[in-house]
């Protein structure tokens, strides 16, 4: 496969992908590509990849994946339409601009790219998420949107904390994947005790899985009061989005012009034309009392300093964006309660749907230590059939069966679950294991 | 002044002018007709028609090859409704009849007919006076009126297909047009047509309750008559106790057909056309059956609690139910609408109902119907901008838009609502004042609530008022002066103000 741009999106499939995959870098930037000769087990050509001659060397002609994963655009769909040209690849695009993510679902095959991700989107749809969870650090959807993993903290008042799973295991259909206690994974057992500051994995229905965000953290309700800092494109798209679900979000925007456009897009949100960073402003605006602050501003200092103003003032919850990949841990250090970088969402869209040639759907769980998978279970799959109390022993130790789907409804998988062909399992397995897991099911 | 330092082209504008006088022989064929039906003013209608088209060809002369530009346009609408209401005095006074002889009086009739407004100025309603012809021109003029005179001369002339929406702007109520078709003389077509359509079906309807027997004075004659004049939110009718002289049956058909020429006609047309949901979505067309609504339920609370008793024409009792309820209906449909017909005299009620009365004559149709005053959509935009400013002043960061129906409306528009509606009330309050004033010169006594209903009706083309102008009664008391001064508040009320006022701009004759 050829992966062209080796920024920080470009690098980071690269490294994801290049033990299962022979990866074929291309950069403009020499640096970069000696950089990444050594860096990774990849080969990395020096060009353009619009240029024909630079992906003919790379190998256009017997490659299965071409990922246009660079800054811009415009490179990227040409990159994708020269691809298109030279080889039948499958070829994957990055944009940021949604106009183009529109473009390319109204006409299928569109400049002859198969798949496309908006950074712009998939960002603003990660933050709309986490903002639907009260306390989630981490959620994904699989099965059509009828299971949901998500990934919380559990706070030191929680009903939960120091109770043992068997204890804390009174949601119907909800499931205790992991547990991850001082970067380690746990995989619970009925006995195993949940400790504040744990960090605990569940896979459930949606309905479970937001009813239990809610009793774990008794003290935030359900969001209510949701403040965007920051017209960007992201800062659009998430009150776009909010606004399709129903809130009523406020979007703060210093630019006049910018704020009377997004003003007139966005009918459901009061959209206030200031500086975040104007302390006076926040306090007559009540922004303390928010449930939740997003701050999508252009830039990584200002986001963090209107972050931590409105975490000063009371603000419930701050999601931050970042654009720099090294500052996410730095914020959620700082206080920052959950940032945001889109280059990774995008990286780990692009990741998953890569690997989806084996499972449905991917979750990476920290850092790609761990993932949760969607597989179908085959005819000669060593579940089908049989209760999971059975087959589980045969999967590799750390594997957990979160859910179950049949014919698009959940079911909930206990002991005595018999799995049948044709069913749909979610999985949390170890990333070492994911080949073994695979090949059994 | 030089002419060469005259911007506009007003010899274009005089020119269009007379080839829409020249077309209007066409539809005075139909009360010629109807002279030679009833074998009387035959050579009244003979007479007007070769006047008028003598008078188009003359006017035609001036510049054999028009050119209009956007302020010839203004010029143009503002004359041709001038020159048509002029022009449609001819058989009155050819005539001779009645009050209407005198050339003031005519003049006021006239123009009361072409801008739908509906006040009169015979002192005899009746065919002892007037010949069934002279009656039908009047119902005419205002059928010819209600859709506009300048939207069917660009349904029928090609020289006005490009600069024709902008006439048609000029000329159509409410604030904008909708173009229903990419050609703008398809869509004049379309309007025409579609008001033909329900002109004609309530013709039969009124009819039908002749021959079902539940109508007896319903003839014929005036059931034509009456379909000429409900359909432009006229008014006008051959009957001098109007609606009322009909069994209650009929007035109930009439108040839908009101309600219809109240309602925008793109809509309308939209509707009939396989989308009924847009009705029922729509922002203007909702606030316009709520305030109609809302008022009557009111004022069918006052009548059923007062009555109204001791009137000429439809006097009842206290505690009525049907009664109460089908003279408020018909009164607050009539009134906001600026029909201006009426079942009941209303210059007799008590004075809350007046007043409640009064208030909707502000209120006005829809925009793009055939009913005047400020319209619905103003008032719909006008509280919407309202509500923001009360909001901005909590919120002063905060930038929210007007919307309506989730279109984002234009900060301009928004403006010029704002203007019409403040200029709208002063030439209101202005003119009251004229008319009490001009009237304490000449010695005719008016109260301030008559003063206040004759400039309203007036200017919003309603029709009847209170007092002596009562929907019985008339407006030929006032001095000549008064009347010149309505029918100056009939013809920009009509046009809706602006662009006839933009003509007594300096920046509008210069560059």
């Amino acid at each position: 496969m050829i992966v062209v741009g080796a920024g920080e999106v470009g690098s980071s499939i690269a490294a994801s992908l290049c033990q299962s995959h022979e990866v074929v870098v291309v950069d403009i930037d020499p640096d970069r590509v000696s950089e990444l000769t050594y860096e990774l087990d990849v080969l990395a050509i020096e060009g353009d990849g619009g240029d024909r001659s630079t992906l003919v060397e790379a190998g256009i002609a017997d490659t299965d994946l071409v990922i246009a994963s660079t800054d811009d655009d415009e490179t990227n769909i040409v990159t994708c339409g020269t691809a298109d040209t030279l080889g039948d690849a499958f070829v994957i695009c990055r944009v940021k601009d949604t106009q183009y993510l529109d473009t390319w679902r109204s006409a299928e095959g569109a400049f002859g790219i198969d798949f496309m991700v908006c950074t712009v989107l998939l960002t603003a749809e990660s933050i709309v998420r986490l903002i639907g969870l009260p306390a989630a650090q981490d959620v994904d959807t699989f099965a059509g949107g009828a299971v949901r993993m998500a990934q919380f903290e559990v706070p030191a008042d929680s009903p939960v904390a120091d109770q043992t799973v068997a204890e804390a295991d009174r949601w119907d259909s909800l499931t205790f994947a992991a547990i991850v206690r001082d970067e380690e994974f746990v995989i619970p057992d009925g006995d195993t005790c949940i400790r504040a500051d744990d960090e605990v994995i569940v896979i459930g229905s949606p309905d479970c899985v937001r009813e239990f965000a809610a009793d774990l953290s008794p003290s935030s309700a359900g969001p209510d009061d949701i403040v965007i800092v920051g017209g960007s494109e992201v800062g659009f798209q998430t009150a776009r989005l909010l606004e399709e679900r129903g809130f009523r979000p406020r979007l703060i925007e210093r630019d006049p012009d910018r704020a009377r456009q997004l003003a007139e897009d966005l009918p459901k949100t009061t959209v206030m034309e200031s500086d975040a960073t104007d302390r006076s402003f926040l306090e007559r605006e009540h922004v303390g009392d928010a449930d939740v602050v997003v701050t999508a501003l252009d830039n990584d200092e200002k986001n963090l300093l209107a972050s931590l103003l409105a975490k000063r003032l009371g603000a419930q919850r701050t999601v931050s964006l970042t654009e720099t990949g090294a500052y996410v841990e730095l914020f959620e250090e700082v206080g920052v309660d959950v940032a945001v970088n889109p280059r990774e969402t995008v990286a780990e869209e692009i990741t998953r749907f890569t690997r989806e040639q084996r499972a449905e759907n991917v979750a990476i769980i920290e850092d790609d230590r761990a993932e949760v998978l969607e597989l179908t279970v085959a005819g000669d799959s060593s579940l089908a059939g049989r209760p999971i109390r059975e087959s589980v022993p045969d999967l590799p130790a750390g594997t957990v069966i979160g859910a179950i789907t049949r014919d698009g409804s959940l079911v909930t998988p206990r002991g005595e679950t018999v799995i049948e062909v044709g069913d749909h399992v979610v999985l949390f397995v170890n990333t070492e294991d994911i080949d073994a897991v695979a090949a059994k099911v | 002044m030089s002419r060469s330092r005259l911007r506009v082209e007003w010899r274009a504008s005089v020119s269009l002018v007379g080839t829409v006088l020249r077309y209007l022989s066409v539809p005075l064929a139909f009360p010629l007709a109807v002279a030679l039906v009833y074998q009387r003013d035959v050579l009244v209608f003979v007479a007007t028609i070769v006047l008028v088209v003598g008078l188009g060809f003359a006017l035609e002369g001036l510049d054999p090859d028009p050119d209009l530009g956007p302020r010839e346009g203004f010029l143009m609408v503002a004359l041709t409704w001038l020159a048509v209401a002029l022009v449609g005095t001819i058989p009155y006074l050819v005539a001779g009849d009645g009050t209407v002889a005198q050339p003031v009086n005519a003049l006021f009739e006239s123009m009361s007919g072409f801008t739908t407004t509906g006040a009169t100025v015979m002192g005899d309603i009746s065919f002892d006076t007037h010949s069934r012809a002279i009656m039908m021109w009047r119902q005419l003029t205002q059928w010819l009126g209600g859709m506009g005179i300048v939207v069917l001369a660009v349904a029928i002339l090609p020289e006005l297909s490009v600069g024709g929406a902008q006439l048609m702007d000029a000329e159509a109520p409410g604030p904008g047009i909708e173009k229903l078709t990419p050609r703008i003389a398809e869509t004049a077509r379309v309007l025409w047509l579609a008001y033909v359509g329900i002109t004609a079906l309530e013709v039969v309807l009124l009819y039908g309750l002749n021959v079902a027997g539940m109508a007896p004075n319903m003839t014929f004659y005036n059931a034509v008559a009456h379909g000429l004049t409900t359909m432009p939110t006229g008014g006008f009718s051959p009957e001098a106790d109007s609606i009322g002289a009909f069994s209650a049956a009929v007035q109930w058909v009439v108040v839908p057909f009101m309600v219809v020429a109240g309602t925008n006609f793109a809509l309308v047309w939209r509707a009939v056309n396989g989308s009924p949901g847009r009705l029922a979505r729509d922002t203007e067309f909702r606030a316009y059956l709520g305030v109609m609504g809302v008022v009557t339920a009111l004022l069918a609370g006052l009548l059923f609690t007062n009555g109204a008793t001791g009137l000429d024409v439809g006097a009842f009792v206290p505690g009525d139910v049907e009664e109460a309820l089908r003279h408020a209906t018909f009164q607050v449909v009539s009134l906001v609408t600026t029909t201006g017909y009426a079942t009941s005299d209303f210059a007799g009620w008590s004075e809350a109902s007046k007043y409640v009365l009064l208030f909707t004559m502000f209120v006005g149709g829809s925009g793009g119907s055939t009913g005047g005053a400020v319209k619905i959509i103003r008032w719909v935009v006008v509280v919407k901008a309202i509500r923001r400013e009360l909001f901005t002043t909590v919120h002063p960061e905060a930038v929210s838009p007007v919307r309506l129906a989730g279109r984002v409306v234009d900060e301009r528009a928004i403006r010029g609502i704002f203007a019409f509606t403040l200029l709208y009330f002063v030439l209101f309050f202005v003119g009251t004042v004229f008319v009490v004033v001009d009237a304490g010169r000449t010695g005719y006594s008016i109260d301030v609530l008559e003063a206040m209903s004759a400039t309203a009706s007036t200017l919003g083309n309603v029709g009847p008022g209170f007092g002596s102008l009562g929907p019985f009664g008339s407006y030929l008391e006032f001095s000549p002066v008064s009347k010149l001064f309505m029918v100056f508040l009939m013809w920009v009320g009509r046009l809706e103000v602006l662009p006839v006022l933009v003509l007594f701009t300096g920046a509008y004759w210069r560059s």
